[in-house]
């Protein structure tokens, strides 16, 4: 029998609320499966399980906050049985929930989600007082809970970023990229694409470093231990930010292995569910580079900051027509500022080079990616 | 005034004696001895044995014979010395009182009072102790009363007779030597239940000898924080189930407390009104108190443990409130 616990959903999270169950006892669960919604400061990200099985005994209850490691549920393996009755933990009552009726009735007519309740009732059932407390707690939470939320997400990015700057010795690094032949390609490409179909340069570019870091892997994986881990994957966190403040930044898995299509539209559905608040724990937990794109509404350059324990992070600031000395003539180029942030720890300035050299020729040739 | 749930009844009773020549009071030993309970003493002197009669010992007899004067005219009061007496006049009162209205299709009444007292708690052991009122409040045709208190023994005998069909009032034995404030105005009507006590948290429905251990219990549970509502049903037949809804939709819990045991009791029949009626205003699942399902025993600490008692009350309604 497996012990599924709570798994960290990025460096920055020490616990987790559980928002909701997928499954219950006696579901077969298959590898990747999304099992539990838990809460992180962050978001509400779906939880996945990697190995298949049966789910056996739900060891963790709605609504309770419990800390990375937890284990949230027991799977049994594929062919186990599960062990004799007396063998057991004691197992909560099954069947529906005590709730009582006034208490469920009045919970409708407040739109109290009662289900998520906790009861204070005789056998911890679901009583008014505890439907009126909750809608109580609410109006005064509602416009403070997106400040409490936003506080949390500042308080875990203000985390995150004082460990990078006090742990991570960084060097940064800055390249122009001409993007003429990469915009000329884009158009082509887009020419004959229905409007839903096309793709954006924030796609090239992220496939372009998930080309460079195939020959520069020491940008590519996580710090750990005192000792560099290089990942057998790009996993490339596309940094988001978030109309309510704050930013998070999901993995896009295996860049490198996918057609830019399939990255466009991992991108696609990636910002919409940020948006939405339904991120994968594999998208919190994998990322094994950043790449923040400032896009059209940005500056020239960004350097940015480490997302431990990553090593590197790649930034791109806003594509625009400039000067460019072009065969000892004066000519105007679009270009972007590529710039690497990375761990001197395990890279060194002349490698960091290299990698943003690679980068740029790899943007020169858009119809390799 | 205060004064005793006896002397009340004794008083309603001179009264009607007093005011209505139609009346007369009919028994086992109501006359020279008394009354098996000491309400009619003085009676006979009084009112001469024309109007208070001793009976036979046989029920089937003169509740009958009661049932005939009130075809006639009268207004008999007949006492039936307890309920389990009562058995024995079950025909004349399910199969004719109760029946006789509907059967000459309104053409007869039965304006017949019968008097009987119920219940436990003065070791009066198996035979003389039963509390079967839900036996009678299961019956149309007849009304059933049960004055809890000093007001309303003194006040529901007067309604009672002048209702024009059977009503049978239960006296628990146990409230006889109850004292109490008797109200200046003690007139009251016999169709309505009465709250007692109000109260926000839980509702305790009772009526007859339970009534003052609720209002102990309630007291109890006020001192904890605990504001139990209590209502005195009064009339078992036909209920008054709105005062008891209103309560329910105010309090959201309820207990019924009720001396009868639980198989097939008023306190099932009120429950089930309730879950019908009130299923989506309940906050905690409604609860009886009735007496433990064995024979009345005699011995005192045995006949206490058997019925519900004020402690018991609190604890359950602590129990309803998780407190």
């Amino acid at each position: 029998m497996l012990d599924f616990k709570l798994p960290s959903l990025g460096s920055d999270m020490d616990e987790g609320t559980l928002l909701e169950w997928k499954v219950k006892p006696g579901d077969p669960v298959k590898k990747g499966q999304v099992v539990a919604v838990v809460d992180t400061s962050k978001a509400a990200v779906d939880v996945e399980i990697w190995s298949p099985g049966r789910v056996h005994e739900l060891l963790v209850e709605i609504g309770e906050k419990i800390p990375v490691g937890t284990v949230l549920m027991t799977v049994l393996e594929p062919g186990e049985t599960a062990p004799p009755p007396a063998e057991r933990k004691a197992v909560p009552a099954a069947g529906r929930r005590r709730i009582s009726p006034a208490a469920r009735k009045h919970a409708e007519s407040l739109s109290v989600d009662v289900e998520k309740l906790a009861g204070s009732g005789p056998g911890g059932a679901v009583t008014l007082a505890d439907v009126d407390r909750a809608a109580a707690a609410r109006p005064a939470e509602k416009p403070p809970a997106a400040a409490i939320r936003q506080a949390e997400m500042r308080r875990a990015i203000a985390a995150a970023m004082g460990r990078s700057k006090r742990e991570i010795p960084h060097y940064y690094l800055s390249e122009t990229v001409p993007m003429a032949r990469a915009q000329d390609w884009l158009t082509q490409a887009n020419a004959g694409r229905p409007l839903s179909a096309r793709l954006l340069m924030a796609a090239v570019q992220l496939k372009a470093v998930a080309a460079a870091l195939k020959k520069y892997p020491e940008m590519n994986g996580f710090f750990r231990d005192g000792a560099f881990q290089p990942a057998a994957a790009a996993h490339i966190g596309v940094a988001i930010s978030l109309r309510q403040g704050g930013l998070i930044a999901p993995a896009i898995h295996d860049v490198g292995d996918k057609t830019l299509d399939e990255v466009m539209g991992d991108l696609a559905d990636l910002v919409k569910r940020v948006r939405s608040g339904s991120l994968k724990s594999s998208e919190m937990s994998d990322p094994t580079i950043t790449v923040t794109n400032l896009g059209d509404q940005g500056v020239e350059a960004v350097y940015g900051v480490i997302y431990p324990p990553q090593v590197a992070l790649v930034g791109f600031g806003r594509i625009a027509p400039r000067p460019w000395a072009d065969n000892g003539a004066l000519a105007v180029m679009p270009t972007v500022t590529a710039s690497l942030a990375a761990d001197h720890r395990v890279s060194d300035g002349h490698r960091g080079a290299l990698f943003l050299a690679k980068l740029r020729e790899c943007l020169q040739a858009p119809e390799n990616l | 005034m205060r004064t005793s749930y006896r002397e009340a009844l004794r008083q309603a009773l001179h009264e009607a004696l007093s005011d209505d020549p139609r009346v007369f009071l009919m028994g086992e030993d109501v006359g020279r001895y008394g009354g098996a309970y000491a309400v009619s003493k003085g009676f006979y002197d009084e009112f001469g044995p024309e109007r208070i009669r001793d009976t036979p010992l046989s029920e089937l007899g003169f509740v009958g014979a009661g049932i005939g004067a009130a075809l006639g005219g009268m207004r008999p009061i007949v006492e039936v010395m307890t309920v389990n007496f009562s058995l024995l006049a079950l025909d004349q009162i399910v199969n004719a009182a109760a029946v006789l209205r509907h059967m000459s299709g309104g053409q007869f009444s039965v304006p017949l009072v019968i008097r009987m007292a119920t219940g436990a708690g003065r070791q009066l052991a198996a035979q003389h102790s039963h509390s079967l009122e839900n036996w009678y409040a299961h019956i149309p045709g007849i009304r059933v009363l049960a004055p809890a208190t000093v007001g309303d023994a003194r006040g529901m005998l007067a309604p009672a007779l002048a209702d024009p069909d059977p009503v049978v009032i239960f006296e628990h034995a146990q409230l006889y030597n109850l004292e109490g404030e008797l109200p200046a105005d003690w007139r009251c009507g016999i169709r309505r239940a009465a709250v007692r006590r109000p109260g926000s948290q839980v509702t305790v429905v009772t009526y007859g000898g339970c009534l003052p251990k609720a209002m102990a219990a309630a007291e109890r549970l006020a001192a904890e924080g605990i504001e139990a509502e209590v209502i005195d049903l009064r009339v078992l037949r036909p209920l008054d189930m709105e005062t008891v809804m209103d309560s329910v939709r105010k309090t959201h819990r309820v207990l019924v407390v009720d001396e009868g045991w639980k198989s097939g009791s008023l306190a099932g029949e009120i429950l089930a009104r309730i879950a019908e009626d009130g299923f989506y205003d309940l906050d905690a699942p409604p609860r009886r108190l009735c007496s433990v399902e064995v024979p009345t025993p005699y011995a005192r600490h045995l006949e206490e443990a058997a019925l519900p008692q004020a402690e018991q009350i609190a604890a359950a309604v602590r129990e309803m409130l998780n407190a």
